[in-house]
């Protein structure tokens, strides 16, 4: 942000607090071990320093990992009672809060993503779903699908590197509390969370096997994907790599639920709240760097209020603080890789060759690391890049529309369907809208609030299934139920 | 702190008394009609969101150099009142002594912008502020509950203005303002702008009467618009008074206000702000919702009477290392 008389002294959170250790191993069978793949570093987006080595798993230990999962699903998991396994899961959620400071200054530290996400969001998130998911693992029969709902056995579970811990609870939580086992691979550039979650587990005593982390690179996912002890698959990812999965699994017999990409409007109608609208506007694309596959990254704005919103937009990101990830007061944290950066450049630059306006503040980047500066496109039309492919960056596409229905039509007009948002102080205008957009989620007069009990996913190109609520039981259940004689 | 700032003409920023604030606003104060037409089409305020934002600017984290500026602007940002019914000359005289060195065993301490007090007690401030530039600030028009008459109001505000009071601080007829007769409000604070001549005139909303924050934001532009130098939260006799939403709507109001006019006006929290956290909070909160521009005493003010003391805690405890307690600072 540019200079002023009031300037806020550096106010980093310690490093130390994250207890990083120098090697990280896989975690199979309740046990840490060295894995069979490559021994990787992972590095610090914000500084591109190394942060610690793993040891990847191969094609081998994930074979280990789904056996084991596979006993301990029919030895002992499985025939665990509901409220037994709620037991563990409370016991997991307690210890994510207890060491939610490690959590949230590791989580900085591997992802670049502000400390302030990271401790207000991600980490007491991932708590809440495990607080969630643990009251429902003994009111199954309740859950209306069916007297007497079965898991599923082994679930396969991929996950990506925005939010890494997160991603780990959204999937692990309910997948333990309908009596699955899991094997879970998390993403290549930031697997240190979850290996955290690992020695939490280990430490809450689960049962061997019922967990099983295996950090490491595509060829690990693929043949967790592939392998055919694997039950059911659950990935979060690109609809690329989501189009793959499911072409591996066809005529598998595997359960599949995927999560996959977005390119959610932001609808802005005239009679919106301006003040919060624009809070909502950066909240949908700059939470998290824009790495959120439900963000609002194509802003759809009321052409009699365009000029206004513009204006108060451009203010509001000035006052955005750009660099350390551990400052307690940044609010734009680093691109979490280069291969990433490189792709938001791309699409950025091609947004500039399509004709769209580029506006960001006056904003200094870093020399080491991976940053982009916030970015609003204005002048963007429908048919260019920018508001057609998912960027996965803090990049907004600004376009217009005159009616309601414009909206609605301009909205839909994408491949994708994860989610929305609506802009009005009038009631009515909300349901009529919600009712109209074809997007998992729709959220009115708010952006990007995630809460365990409300269910999330995608329509179209954005996946099918739902994560969180009790809808997000069902890609762990078999509903099938019986008649007693 | 320079005198220089509250003397009349000298920063140019100020609308004249009842005069249109910019042609385009001209119209909108013709009648009652026009200006609940203005009023209501002022874009809405979302209290959840609002409320969110005001909590966010909450975690700001500021340390070290940060806070020491932060305090030391909070001092010269303070109206030092005292609005007792037990108000004494003494005790006046002691808070001037007060406003004028905050702290006497360090003389960098700032001295704080204005004492405020009663009209009958107007003429011992000024005498025992004269000379130090800090300024006389007086409530009038039937303070806190503003139920007299418009002549007894004025009355009221010469009274003040005769005794040497630089500042008045003036409450609005919230019932006519709740009613829906916004003129009848505009009106009166016109008039009371007059009576105030070269004085500063600071419109109490009494936003914890108005309770919604459309309210407050239209009771805001009803002031701004009747050409208040400042508008002001709360006389400190009502709960709820200054709050985060409210102080976010406000200055949003004085933003918006000078992005239309170009004229730059105050915004004074006053009544319940009793901690140097929460001072520093709101002025993050001025800083990043109205900008730096006001960040000094021409533009926002803390009315209070317990948030000087711990100000000075907290300062002392940065420079020193040590915190010293309660018994350290003067009570009056």
């Amino acid at each position: 942000m540019p200079s002023t008389a009031f300037e806020y002294a550096p106010a980093p959170e310690s490093r130390d607090i994250a207890r990083l250790k120098p090697s990280y191993g896989i975690f199979v069978n309740g046990e840490f071990r060295d894995g069979r793949g490559e021994a990787i570093k992972t590095i610090n987006p914000a500084d591109e320093e190394p942060l610690a080595e793993v040891a990847e798993a191969n094609a081998a230990d994930v074979d280990d990992a789904v056996a084991a999962a596979r006993k301990a699903y029919e030895g002992t998991w499985s025939a665990t009672s509901g409220a037994e396994r709620a037991k563990y899961l409370f016991r997991i959620a307690r210890a994510i809060q207890e060491r939610a400071r490690e959590l949230a200054v590791l989580e900085s530290l591997d992802n670049g993503k502000p400390i302030r996400e990271s401790r207000d969001v991600d980490i007491p998130t991932a708590a809440a779903h495990f607080f969630y998911y643990a009251g429902w693992a003994d009111k199954l029969q309740y859950a209306g699908l069916g007297p007497a709902p079965r898991p599923i056995g082994v679930a396969g579970q991929v996950i990506p590197w925005n939010f890494p811990l997160l991603m780990a609870a959204w999937k692990i939580a309910p997948a333990l509390a309908t009596g699955n086992t899991v094997v879970l691979k998390p993403a290549e550039t930031t697997p240190l969370t979850a290996l955290t979650l690992a020695e939490i587990i280990a430490e809450c005593d689960l049962p061997p096997g019922v967990v099983n982390i295996l950090p490491g690179g595509p060829s690990v996912g693929q043949s967790i994907v592939d392998h055919p002890g694997v039950d059911k698959i659950a990935f979060t990812g690109s609809t690329g790599v989501g189009k793959m999965i499911q072409k591996s699994v066809a005529a598998s017999g595997k359960r599949v639920s995927l999560e996959l990409g977005g390119k959610a409007a932001n609808i802005i109608f005239d009679d919106a709240a301006i003040d919060q609208a624009i809070e909502g506007i950066v909240n949908g694309i700059f939470f998290n760097q824009g790495h959120v596959c439900c963000a609002g990254s194509r802003l759809l704005v009321q052409e009699s209020v365009h000029e206004e919103v513009i204006a108060g937009l451009q203010e509001r990101l000035q006052t955005l603080r750009l660099g350390d990830p551990l400052d307690k007061n940044t609010d734009i944290g680093a691109i979490n890789s280069s291969a990433q950066l490189a792709r938001v450049r791309a699409l950025a630059d091609s947004g500039d060759a399509e004709g769209a306006t580029r506006w960001s503040p006056d904003c200094p980047l870093p020399d080491r690391g991976f940053w982009f500066p916030p970015t609003v496109f204005t002048g963007v039309s429908q048919a260019n890049r920018i508001a057609r492919e998912e960027i996965f960056g803090p990049v907004l596409s600004v376009l217009t529309f005159r009616t309601p229905a414009e909206a609605i039509e301009k909205a839909n007009n994408t491949p994708y369907g994860l989610s929305a948002g609506i802009w009005t102080e009038k009631g009515s205008r909300i349901l009529w809208a919600a009712n109209k957009l074809r997007a998992g989620v729709v959220w009115a007069n708010t952006f990007n609030r995630f809460d365990p009990a409300s269910p999330f996913g995608g329509y179209k190109e954005s996946g099918f299934g739902r994560e969180g609520g009790r809808h997000g039981l069902t890609s762990y259940l078999e509903s099938e139920g019986y008649l007693a004689q | 702190m320079s005198t220089a700032f509250l003397q009349p003409g000298t920063d140019g920023s100020q609308g004249g008394a009842g005069m249109p604030a910019s042609p385009e606003l001209a119209d909108v104060t013709r009648d009652n009609a026009s200006l609940r037409r203005f009023l209501h089409g002022l874009s809405g305020v979302d209290q959840v969101g609002a409320e969110a934002r005001a909590a966010a600017l909450a975690t700001r984290s500021i340390k070290t150099t940060a806070k020491a500026w932060a305090i030391d602007t909070a001092i010269s940002m303070v109206d030092l009142t005292t609005l007792e019914g037990a108000d004494t000359h003494g005790k006046v005289r002691s808070l001037c002594a007060k406003a004028a060195r905050p702290d006497p065993s360090d003389p960098s301490t700032p001295a704080v912008a204005a004492v405020c007090v009663y009209p009958d007690l107007v003429a011992t401030a000024v005498e025992s502020l004269a000379g130090t530039g800090v300024q006389t600030a007086s409530v009038a028009t039937a303070f806190p509950s503003g139920r007299a008459s418009l002549q007894t109001k004025l009355h009221d505000v010469h009274d003040a203005v005769r005794a040497g009071a630089t500042e008045i601080d003036m409450v609005i007829d919230r019932g006519a303002f709740l009613s829906g007769r916004y003129l009848d409000v505009f009106d009166e604070i016109v008039a009371v702008k007059q009576a105030c001549g070269a004085a500063h005139l600071k419109v109490i909303l009494e936003t914890g009467e108005l309770v919604t924050l459309d309210s407050v934001r239209r009771a805001s532009w009803l002031a701004l618009l009747a050409g208040g130098d400042f508008i002001k939260t709360s006389t400190g006799k009502v709960t709820p008074a200054a709050t985060p939403p409210v102080a976010l709507v406000m200055l949003q109001a004085v933003r918006d206000f000078a992005a239309r006019t170009g004229d730059v006006r105050g915004v004074k929290l006053a009544g319940g702000i009793r901690t140097t956290k929460e001072a520093v909070r709101y002025l993050v909160m001025v800083n990043e919702t109205a900008g730096d521009r006001w960040l000094n005493p021409h533009t926002f003010r803390f009315g209070a009477s317990t948030l000087l003391n711990d100000l000075l805690q907290q300062r002392h405890k940065l420079t020193t290392g040590a915190y010293d307690g309660p018994d350290y600072v003067s009570i009056d």
